[in-house]
């Protein structure tokens, strides 16, 4: 369902540039903006859509991602050049909520991505996650962390 | 207005790999020194990247630009975990000061199986 509602939404913004007859990439976000909120509009079942409660919470999740990465980017860089270590590290392991090949995927390479954390390896039966962090304060507060933050949010995308 | 930008993202960006440069020498083992440079030279490269492309304002640019930090964050973080995992198993030592090890005696080399129990053992402090 996801991708015929994408295509809908490509054709409907494809044809507002045919209209408005100014082929810019400013006037095609435009214009998907405007079909994306068309096709909300006459959605008679919304709840049961997930095409458009996945729209913004992917922009969200890029942001929080950004966020994310430029925090833990100032926190390892404060480490670096003040002559004390404030690291406490360790390898954790993360029970995983994940199931399919491409969510385990996505969950390694963003967790690998923040700065201070380094996903080592799956186990085979993939039920775990085994992770190299800097600042482990608590594990299980660091485990929450990851579990709540970026698995959670990763999964409300795909699923 | 634009030059303002520029300047702060290609500063910005610069800062970081130089702070990723130093903390290769400043970090004490393998796997710190792998989670400090990968992401550090990451974002770098992306803000100078970013940089260009304001100061260019070219939709040729951009588009490119924007497919090699595309292209970026999906291979880097991959290069960081082979070489961590290669590195663990093949016996490289953690810093001294590690609290956790939970990938200690999970891995059996003869059939490189690696199993999932819940069996904690903390590191003595020392």
């Amino acid at each position: 369902m996801i991708k015929t509602r994408f295509l809908s939404n490509l054709l409907l913004s494809f044809i507002w540039l045919a209209i408005t007859g100014t082929f810019t990439f400013q006037n095609f976000v435009f214009g998907f903006l405007l079909s994306f909120i068309l096709m909300w509009l006459i959605t008679t079942n919304r709840r049961e859509e997930k095409y458009y409660s996945r729209g913004p919470k992917l922009i969200g999740f890029v942001f929080f991602f950004l966020y994310e990465l430029v925090k833990a980017n100032l926190q390892v860089a404060y480490d670096v050049i003040t002559p004390s270590y404030y690291m406490e590290p360790g390898i954790i392991r993360i029970p995983l909520t994940a199931k399919t090949n491409l969510e385990i995927t996505l969950l390694a390479n963003l967790i690998t991505l923040t700065p201070g954390t380094l996903s080592l390896d799956v186990s085979d039966d993939r039920k775990v996650l085994y992770v190299h962090a800097m600042y482990v304060k608590d594990k299980e507060e660091f485990i929450a962390s990851i579990k709540n933050g970026f698995e959670r949010k990763l999964l409300e995308i795909l699923r | 207005m634009n030059e303002i930008i520029i300047f702060i993202l290609s500063t910005a960006g610069a800062v970081f790999i130089l702070l990723a440069a130093i903390g290769v020498v400043r970090m004490p083992d393998l796997f710190l020194r792998i989670s400090v440079t990968t992401k550090a030279a990451t974002l770098g490269i992306g803000l100078i990247l970013v940089a260009a492309a304001v100061y260019f304002q070219d939709t040729a640019i951009t588009s490119r630009v924007l497919a090699i930090i595309l292209f970026m964050l999906l291979t880097a973080p991959v290069g960081a975990h082979m070489i961590g995992r290669a590195s663990y198993f093949t016996g490289v030592k953690m810093w001294i000061k590690s609290r956790h090890d939970d990938l200690k005696g999970k891995y059996d080399p003869k059939t490189h199986k690696l199993s999932s129990e819940d069996t904690p053992k903390k590191i003595p402090k020392t």
